[in-house]
């Protein structure tokens, strides 16, 4: 069961080896693997769709889609129906070229970044000794088609959503790139195979003391970096309409989203590759495992879509440079302490300086932070 | 860059129209927002896209005729539009209201704060980002109360309700049974309610000092209701005037210090737990007898008939959200010679811009959240 798409599909190139030459067998591999992909990334979004309309239902006391097909399975085929022959228009005075490009360009790092994801043992597209690398360059440069989205669309909610997502992503970028050092110091490699390699027979990285702020530091930079609640700033409904995407419709909007809910599986992709063990597990298969990690992760972005209220810009990016950053700084010392010293001390060492870090960012921060307030009566 | 060319950067402000069609003006209002960056500088109300010509209609109607009308202004809360246009007809016409009848509208009028503030505490919410998930609670206690007046008016919104000298007709049998199971349960849905939301960090630090109003402003512009408690004045129009039976009943006045958003929304929240003590004790005390008066139901049975003495009057109650005033002048006829409604969300909305200047686009929306505006009442 473990290795079946992998058997799958050396049995598909060994058929074809008997009477094509090599280099067409090398082909159909790398079209195997793009087609694999292609079909998966757009899939895990329809059915996301879906998942979070139904979930974030049930959080709100309501059902959810359950009209198209059986408890709602065939919504998602009717929406992409729908976005298909919906009326695409464009402003008068965008910029046509750059409107029709932004919802078209940001899908492909989207879709680029699954090949480094590994998604089973022998089952990544490509093992780039650059992996983690190459995932967060890609990834951040949605933004980049965001704020083209948001100049194009020439509206004014629109750029607003747009400069915000650039602010975010500058501030957010940093102690995401922060958050994966421990694990790249531990490890010795930027390889995603690697990494999940190193984390054998339990030894997820999260059951250390850096590893338990690194998770939570780089799931929390990855819920800002794909723009989720609470950080969902640049498309804030209540206050810029829709942000960057105000002005799109159709299948380009449709294009948005795709991204967006592709971005945020690879992230929980990555995020349990780098810390959760990847497809390391018991008995189950390693790619089921990496799928119910992921979803675990995918349903906590969820929960936080369903329950938190949203930041304010201000306040976003002094939670970045005033906590995120330093705990992110000092967690690469815990595990350079953690690397130092043998075995029992070094676990001790770095919970130590975990526990102080929290403390003193705590404390520092305790000015800037809500107090809670008694209320009185009008006396008679 | 030092802080010098900082200032001497050519910057430009931005004008964004944040209506009519917005999904956070509660309706069709329109801000005018001149911004510097994210930062308000400038901010002007715009109304009147609801204007139904409200007060010249009913001066073409009998007083009777115009009861339904009122239902239309603050639409979350019919029965308190009625209980202060009666209050005012019954003023001009020196009639005497049974009893029973002054219980069955002190119900009603609490009932209805407690809708209009559970709905608001959820569109509040809302708008802070929190995607419906509490206004969707909030809409199903409020489903409750709505059930009563249904079962009461035949009507679950425009209730239509009272009369003058009384109420249009005595409550079914299972009535008070209903409301006392709404004494029962609701303050454990306020628990509920205030356990997840009013500690919870980001809506702290979004709602603190966020809008403030200080208690002189407040004052001189006329600000009334909760906004006007919120910024630390005790005035409340049940106390001061103890109009209808108010005097009879035990409850506070909870009052605010920074009169910020967070305490706007407090204060609400405490209100709805004193509406319940009052609730509590008009059950208890009911008693039994005619519903209405035999002058006003005669007036109720032939509007023609009906003819105040001549004269003016001015009738206010302390409607959820501030003042609700009708002043009627009469030249003896059937119809009314004048007819002018303060409404409390209009004048309200007037400092709208002191309370956003300086602060983020962000804050404007809640701000606005927080005064608690029904634009049918506004626009009239």
């Amino acid at each position: 069961m473990d290795q079946l798409f992998v058997n799958l599909k050396h049995s598909i190139l060994i058929f074809a080896g008997n009477f094509l030459p090599e280099w067409a067998v090398i082909l159909i591999s790398i079209l195997i693997s793009v087609t694999a992909i292609a079909v998966f990334g757009p899939v895990t979004m329809m059915y996301l769709t879906l998942l979070e309309r139904k979930f974030v239902g049930r959080i709100q006391n309501r059902f959810g889609p359950n009209r198209v097909g059986k408890w709602g399975l065939l919504q998602p085929l009717a929406d992409g129906v729908k976005m298909l022959t919906k009326e695409d228009i464009v402003p008068k005075g965008a910029d046509h070229f750059a409107h029709f490009l932004a919802p078209v360009a940001i899908v492909i790092p989207a879709l680029l970044v699954f090949a480094v994801v590994p998604f089973g043992r022998n089952m990544v597209a490509v093992d780039l000794s650059i992996g983690i690398l190459f995932f967060l360059a890609l990834s951040s440069t949605t933004t980049i088609w965001i704020f083209v989205a948001a100049w194009a669309s020439r509206n004014k909610f629109s750029l607003l959503g747009g400069l915000r997502s650039v602010a975010q992503m500058v501030s957010y970028e940093i102690p995401m790139v922060l958050s994966v050092v421990p694990v790249l110091m531990v490890v010795g490699s930027f390889s995603t195979v690697a990494i999940v390699e190193a984390q054998s027979g339990w030894n997820w990285f999260v059951l250390t003391p850096w590893g338990l702020i690194g998770f939570v530091l780089f799931f929390l930079t990855g819920v800002a970096e794909v723009n989720r609640t609470p950080f969902d700033l640049p498309e804030g409904e209540s206050e810029i309409v829709a942000g960057f995407h105000t002005e799109y419709s159709g299948m380009k909007f449709a294009l948005f989203y795709m991204a967006e809910f592709m971005n945020s599986f690879t992230i929980s992709a990555i995020v349990s590759t780098v810390y959760l063990g990847g497809w390391q597990g018991p008995w189950l298969p390693g790619w089921l495992w990496l799928l119910i990690k992921s979803y675990a992760l995918i349903l906590v972005m969820m929960w936080f879509r369903g329950t938190l209220p949203r930041f304010r810009v201000d306040q976003l990016m002094g939670f970045a440079w005033k906590f995120l950053l330093p705990l992110a700084l000092l967690n690469i010392f815990a595990a350079g302490v953690w690397l130092a010293f043998a075995r029992p001390v070094n676990y001790l060492l770095s919970a130590i300086i975990v526990a102080l870090a929290l403390f003193i960012l705590y404390f520092a921060n305790r000015p800037d932070m809500p107090k809670k307030r008694v209320y009185r009566y009008a006396v008679e | 860059m030092t802080e010098e060319n900082l200032s001497t950067l050519a910057t430009q402000t931005l004008e964004v129209s944040l209506g009519p069609q917005h999904p956070s003006t509660h309706g069709v209002f329109r801000m005018n927002a001149t911004l510097d960056g994210e930062t308000i500088v400038k901010l002007k109300p715009v109304m009147g896209y609801l204007h139904r010509n409200h007060e010249k209609l009913a001066e073409d109607m009998t007083y009777l005729g115009s009861m339904p009308y009122t239902d239309r202004l603050d639409y979350i809360c019919s029965m308190t539009n009625n209980f202060a246009y009666a209050l005012a007809v019954e003023k001009l016409a020196g009639l005497e209201v049974p009893e029973r009848a002054e219980y069955i509208r002190i119900i009603m009028a609490e009932l209805t704060r407690l809708v209009n503030h559970t709905l608001l505490i959820g569109f509040l919410l809302n708008d802070l980002g929190a995607f419906f998930t509490p206004v969707l609670y909030a809409f199903r206690e409020r489903e409750k109360i709505l059930d009563l007046f249904e079962s009461v008016s035949g009507s679950r919104m425009m209730c239509n309700y009272f009369r003058f000298g009384g109420v249009k007709i005595d409550f079914s049998p299972g009535f008070l049974e209903g409301v006392k199971s709404i004494i029962q349960n609701y303050p454990k849905f306020l628990d509920e309610f205030e356990k997840l939301l009013s500690e919870n960090e980001i809506l702290m630090a979004r709602c603190q000092n966020v809008g403030v109003l200080s208690k002189e402003l407040a004052i001189s512009a006329g600000i009334s209701g909760p906004m006007l408690r919120a910024s630390g004045v005790p005035y409340d129009i049940r106390k001061v005037d103890g109009y209808s039976i108010y005097n009879r009943f035990n409850f506070r006045v909870p009052i605010g210090e920074v009169g910020d958003v967070y305490d706007r929304y407090y204060v609400r929240i405490l209100e709805m737990r004193e509406s319940i003590k009052i609730l509590a004790q008009a059950v208890k005390e009911i008693p039994e007898g005619p519903f209405i008066s035999p002058k006003g139901a005669a007036g109720a049975k032939a509007p023609r008939t009906f003819k105040p003495p001549k004269g003016q009057v001015y009738g206010r109650i302390e409607a959820p959200k501030g003042e609700l005033g009708f002043y009627l002048v009469s030249d003896g006829s059937p119809k009314p010679y004048r007819y002018h409604v303060r409404p409390p969300s209009f004048i309200n909305l007037t400092i709208l811009e002191d309370m956003c200047i300086g602060n983020k686009i962000a804050d404007a929306i809640v701000t606005l959240g927080s005064v608690d505006i029904v634009l049918g009442e506004v626009d009239r």
